[in-house]
């Protein structure tokens, strides 16, 4: 007889974050920051800009040390999880000038197997595997500018798949991202979100609606949503559009989350 | 064109010159595409003016302590690993702007040297020479020197290159996979101090940053492929110091200015052919 406790314990804890608390100054921007994430579960990440978001992410990413409270990803400190963590920023971030192909970039995210000189075989086989999950194997050798916004998200993500992550965190991965190409670029992450456990943070519903296991709302505290969310819930939170601006219309102050609806 | 080959061949002084500025090519068209791409030239102009200072510095103190082993080129080499060195401690690891910190270096060096070169016992010194450059004065110790010095710029290029790329590209994800930023940053700036020493040597304090970035800057707009750059860079810094080399001395002209001249013409050219993009 499996108790709830087994079905528990079968599904690993990816991600064990107990009342995380942040703060860059004075006042807090994350607090009593509470949420798991389960192997293979794909969790959103959506909250008002200024929300704490990018901050979770950066805590995550080991980038930043939380103030308070305990962050655990595959039981390790977040520093010691990040080999095994693939990361996607925002692609508008980067110097479209920099000479650079996308194989190239791609290469990158297998730069912890380099020590000096030149990237082995099988790190080059992988980088075109992962470019060709992608689907931009045929434009490996392409320069980084003359890639379209979707192809250089999708660069972007392979080189997170070439570090052959268990984890996958996204940043927004469709701000600035061209509407005609998005569709390909969706289907990209509906057919990662089989393979590994993935958090994104996102302003994207069809995001959210394709991929996302449940919702985070983060803004200061944070909340849970299990999904399908209601008509009424996105109605409520996104203003009824569908590409949201989240903030203007649920600005919720110090936490306040009257407007999402809660599981 | 003859009486130039003749002179290679009988003239050391100008050997001495021409395989200096050979070698010394090989590293600006590699370090002018990282200073370009990742967009700190002015770092560069930086370092190059604070080399006055220790010029100067090592000047003073080899004469009134009488050190044989300080020459100018071990007191440029000093002057601008530590200006590079305090530069990116700057820029890392306080809060203080880059640009103020570039602007301080860079007067602080040039006060610094003309000071010590007054100061300086002896006979008069030609600091015109430091300052506009005058690759007919390398002597042979130079040429030693430079040979040593890029070879030490291009083993760390080509030992670090895919490090050195990721870090200017995108700092952050490196550090995710394991590589020190700051570290491969700091290495990117003490590559870009010495090369700075072999440009003043070429080009002097104030026409060095043009031969650096120049070449790389005309190269990126025939490719998008940074080796490729590095590739045209360094053929075109080549082609600039050995033609500039035979030019002025066809026509007597000052080296430098004359390579910095020809060098702004072909990259204005590119810009006209290629900027559209």
């Amino acid at each position: 007889m499996s108790t709830p406790d087994n079905e528990l314990a079968e599904k690993r804890i990816v991600v064990q974050c107990d009342d995380l608390c942040f703060r860059y100054g004075k006042p807090w921007v994350l607090e009593e920051v509470s949420f798991e994430v389960t192997e293979g579960e794909s969790l959103c990440v959506i909250g008002p800009n200024g929300g704490g978001k990018s901050t979770l992410l950066k805590i995550l990413l080991g980038l930043l040390d939380p103030g308070r409270g305990s962050l655990r990803i595959f039981g390790e400190s977040c520093e010691k999880a990040r080999s095994r963590i693939g990361y996607v920023p925002q692609s508008m971030q980067f110097d479209r000038m920099f000479p650079i192909s996308a194989l190239d970039i791609v290469l990158m995210g297998r730069l912890d197997r380099l020590r000096v000189g030149r990237f082995s075989r099988e790190c080059r086989a992988v980088a075109m595997e992962s470019l060709d999950e992608v689907g931009l194997a045929d434009i490996a050798q392409r320069p980084f500018s003359d890639l379209s916004g979707g192809q250089r998200q999708r660069v972007m993500i392979a080189r997170a798949l070439a570090c052959e992550p268990e984890l996958l965190l996204l940043d927004e991965p469709t701000a600035n991202v061209d509407l005609s190409v998005e569709e390909q670029f969706l289907e990209t992450l509906v057919e990662l979100r089989k393979k590994m456990t993935i958090l994104v943070v996102t302003h994207d519903l069809d995001i959210v609606s394709l991929i996302g296991d449940s919702v985070l709302c983060v803004n200061h505290r944070v909340h849970r949503h299990s999904l399908p969310l209601s008509g009424d819930t996105i109605k409520e939170i996104y203003s009824g559009r569908r590409r949201l601006e989240h903030d203007r219309r649920t600005r919720h102050v110090q936490g306040d989350h009257s407007a999402c609806q809660h599981d | 064109m003859t009486e130039f080959l003749e002179a290679i061949q009988n003239v050391p002084l100008i050997r001495y010159a021409l395989l200096a500025g050979i070698v010394s090519s090989l590293t600006f068209g590699v370090v002018g595409t990282f200073v370009v791409t990742r967009r700190i030239g002015y770092i560069a102009a930086a370092i190059a003016h604070s080399i006055l200072g220790g010029i100067g510095a090592s000047i003073y103190f080899s004469r009134v302590y009488e050190l044989a082993w300080l020459t100018p080129m071990v007191g440029a080499v000093i002057a601008a690993l530590l200006s590079a060195g305090v530069i990116g401690w700057v820029s890392l690891r306080t809060s203080e702007r880059e640009d103020t910190i570039i602007g301080a270096i860079w007067a602080f060096g040039m006060a610094a040297g003309l000071l010590f070169i007054h100061y300086a016992p002896g006979k008069a010194v030609n600091l015109e020479s430091y300052i506009f450059g005058d690759i007919l004065l390398t002597s042979k110790s130079d040429v030693i020197a430079t040979v040593v010095l890029a070879a030490i710029i291009l083993t760390l290029v080509g030992l670090f290159y895919h490090k050195l790329v990721a870090v200017c590209f995108d700092e952050e994800f490196a550090r995710l996979r394991g590589i020190s930023s700051d570290f491969y940053y700091l290495l990117l700036l003490m590559i870009t101090a010495i090369s700075m020493v072999l440009l003043v040597r070429v080009a002097g304090i104030i026409l060095s940053l043009a031969l650096l970035v120049l070449p790389a800057a005309t190269a990126s707009r025939f490719s998008r492929h940074m080796w490729v750059v590095m590739l045209i860079a360094l053929g075109l810094a080549l082609v600039y110091n050995a033609g500039g080399l035979a030019v002025s001395f066809a026509l007597d002209t000052p080296t430098g200015p004359f390579i910095v001249l020809v060098a702004s013409v072909v990259y204005g050219l590119s810009f006209l052919l290629k900027g559209r993009r």
